[in-house]
């Protein structure tokens, strides 16, 4: 599959070269196997789900690629290198953002504080300059709240700039974890359940947020979620995972075709 | 904040206002002397509140309570005393701060990273044997013995306001002394934590530490930063302790102050380490002087526990701390 399929209505986006690869992955948990054998890739540009039953392993497939959990097996590849041990903020650094399932957002900061952090990695200047905002840390300060800000407007969360994050209602929150993983402009961005625990409406704009974050920054964007409707709409290509196997890997038609993964979801007659 | 615990808090504050003001009305105190009293009160509050701030720091950025902040602080001033001998002041300082961010980094090497992850409980049992290495360790390189430390603190008191009040009021140098250097510790900190990346980073570790690693923060930096301030705020209440008191083994037993001060004021806030500070300093000596007579004295020595067993049994996230949420 080299080229992604053309929807109706749906822009093409250029699909470029394998940016992340995972090569015969497995990773227990003591006796327990979260996942067994797996390998895919994801290329530049495009939106790749990973969907599956309950326990299928997708959440500790995320936790791999950013750094969480270390494989037993396999290998995993991003932007052509080989990784060894992987800590989580050095994935960070290396260009894979994520936002997480259940909200792990800074509860005690305001929303603008939320996604300043985010901009951590990029910020460079001397601790004492910036305590005092003078010379080339106020420049960059200023340079760095004028992208917080355009995510803020981006993400349509103005009017709740400077709230603790805490007070904010749920489908905010996930906007600020959104807002703060793409403040740190990753080249990946690893969305754990994005839309878990939303109504339709709070969906549908989620899933334009991401359409848009792949469109006009160009993020390459993994996804998991459960609504199947929202996965098939949403993504160039997707993976299948039960029991922490692979069981189907292609487009939505595909996927959806596929009698593996029917059995999986809807069980196998006997 | 909800409307009980709100009202909780005003009333508190209402008492504590009663309270100062009540030895004017009840016991016939004139004002200048109250004044003294309220002042030197709050100015030794200052001082439990730079050990607090200590433990604050360290309880916000990794939830551990460090057990160890008093011994930091006498090892602090051991080392800055002994070192004293063969340098001046300055020279002392330098290599004091360089041994403290040492000791900061240690203490994350070989204690807080083996043990990642563990209970609460654990860390702060290390955190005990921290202490203990700490008190034996500055003993058997430093000695064991009394020492005057010299920074050249004015040590007569002088008196203020002579031309307001009939022979105005005695204010110790000392003290107001140390209460600027606390103010401006505090100043810098709170520049540190509101304006800097790193102090951004400290305060998102604080939250979430998942969070925190997955935009690109290092844990492990991050609690050698805090130990390192923690060491910081250890050294400059040890040269404010140490040259008031003498550098001595009782200095650590003062430390135990701070933790009515955090139990008052919320183990998470800085604030509320500096307020909790000042209720206690302010508290125990108003009560001391105007109480103590009827109780026969001595009140100022139990008199910040018995606030702090006050606020566990009825507000124990204290003042300004997070509301504990236990969810079934």
């Amino acid at each position: 599959m080299n080229l992604r399929e053309l929807d109706a209505g749906q822009v093409a986006r250029p699909v470029g070269e394998v940016i992340l690869a995972l090569d015969n992955v497995s990773l227990a948990f003591g006796g327990v196997k979260a996942l067994s054998d797996v390998s895919f890739d994801v290329r530049e540009h495009e939106i790749r789900a990973i969907i599956g039953p309950n326990g299928a392993g997708k959440s500790s497939l995320l936790n791999v690629i950013n750094g969480v959990y270390r494989p037993q097996q396999g290998r995993v590849t991003f932007r052509g290198e080989v990784r060894t041990a992987m800590e989580p903020h050095r994935a960070a650094a290396l260009g894979i953002g994520r936002t997480f399932q259940s909200l792990a957002l800074f509860k005690g900061m305001t929303v603008l504080d939320n996604i300043l952090a985010g901009r951590n990695l990029l910020m460079k200047s001397n601790v004492f300059l910036q305590a005092l905002r003078i010379g080339p840390a106020l420049r960059e300060e200023v340079a760095h709240r004028r992208r917080v800000e355009d995510i803020i407007d981006f993400l349509e969360i103005q009017h709740v700039r400077k709230s603790v994050v805490g007070r904010l209602p749920y489908g905010l929150q996930k906007r600020v974890d959104l807002g703060r993983a793409l403040a740190a402009e990753p080249k990946v961005l690893l969305l754990d359940e994005p839309m878990a625990g939303m109504n339709i409406e709070e969906k549908q704009d989620m899933s334009r947020f991401i359409l848009d974050v792949n469109d006009e920054f160009g993020t390459t964007i993994v996804l998991i979620e459960h609504d199947m409707g929202v996965v098939m709409d949403l993504s160039d290509r997707v993976v299948v995972l039960d029991y922490g196997k692979k069981i189907a890997d292609g487009t939505p038609d595909e996927v959806r075709a596929s009698q593996a993964v029917i059995d999986a979801y809807l069980g196998v007659k006997h | 904040m909800s409307a009980s615990a709100r009202n909780l808090t005003i009333a508190f504050f209402a008492l504590l206002v009663a309270g100062s003001l009540s030895p004017m009305a009840l016991a016939g105190a004139r004002f200048p002397q109250w004044l003294e009293v309220v002042i030197g009160g709050l100015m030794s509050g200052v001082l439990y509140s730079l050990v607090a701030i200590g433990l604050v720091l360290i309880f916000k950025a990794s939830g551990v309570f460090n057990f160890a902040q008093g011994a930091m602080v006498l090892f602090a001033a051991l080392a800055l005393v002994r070192l004293m001998v063969h340098m001046p002041f300055w020279a002392a300082l330098v290599l004091v701060l360089l041994i403290m961010f040492a000791l900061a980094w240690l203490v994350e090497r070989l204690v807080l990273r083996p043990l990642v992850n563990q209970e609460g409980i654990v860390l702060f049992m290390a955190t005990l044997g921290v202490a203990n290495f700490l008190n034996g360790f500055g003993q058997m390189v430093w000695g064991a013995d009394v020492y005057t430390l010299d920074v050249g603190m004015p040590k007569e008191p002088k008196i203020l306001l002579e031309k307001v009040f009939d022979g105005g009021i005695l204010v110790s140098m000392e003290d107001l002394i140390a209460a600027l250097i606390a103010a401006l510790l505090v100043a810098a900190l709170a520049l540190f934590f509101q304006k800097t990346a790193t102090g951004r980073a400290l305060r998102a570790v604080a939250d979430d530490h998942q969070a925190a690693q997955s935009v690109g923060i290092p844990l492990n930096r991050i609690w050698v930063i805090v130990w390192s301030v923690a060491g910081l705020v250890a050294l400059v209440a040890g040269i404010v302790w140490g040259s008031k008191l003498g550098v001595q083994f009782s200095l650590q037993q003062i430390a135990l102050k701070a933790l009515p001060v955090v139990i008052l004021g919320g183990f998470t806030s800085i604030p509320g380490a500096i307020v909790g500070g000042l209720i206690i300093g302010l508290g125990e000596k108003l009560s001391e002087v105007y109480l103590g007579p009827s109780f026969g004295g001595g009140i100022e020595n139990w008199f910040a526990y018995v606030l702090a067993l006050v606020f566990l049994l009825f507000r124990p996230e204290g003042l300004f701390g997070e509301k504990i949420i236990d969810r079934v």
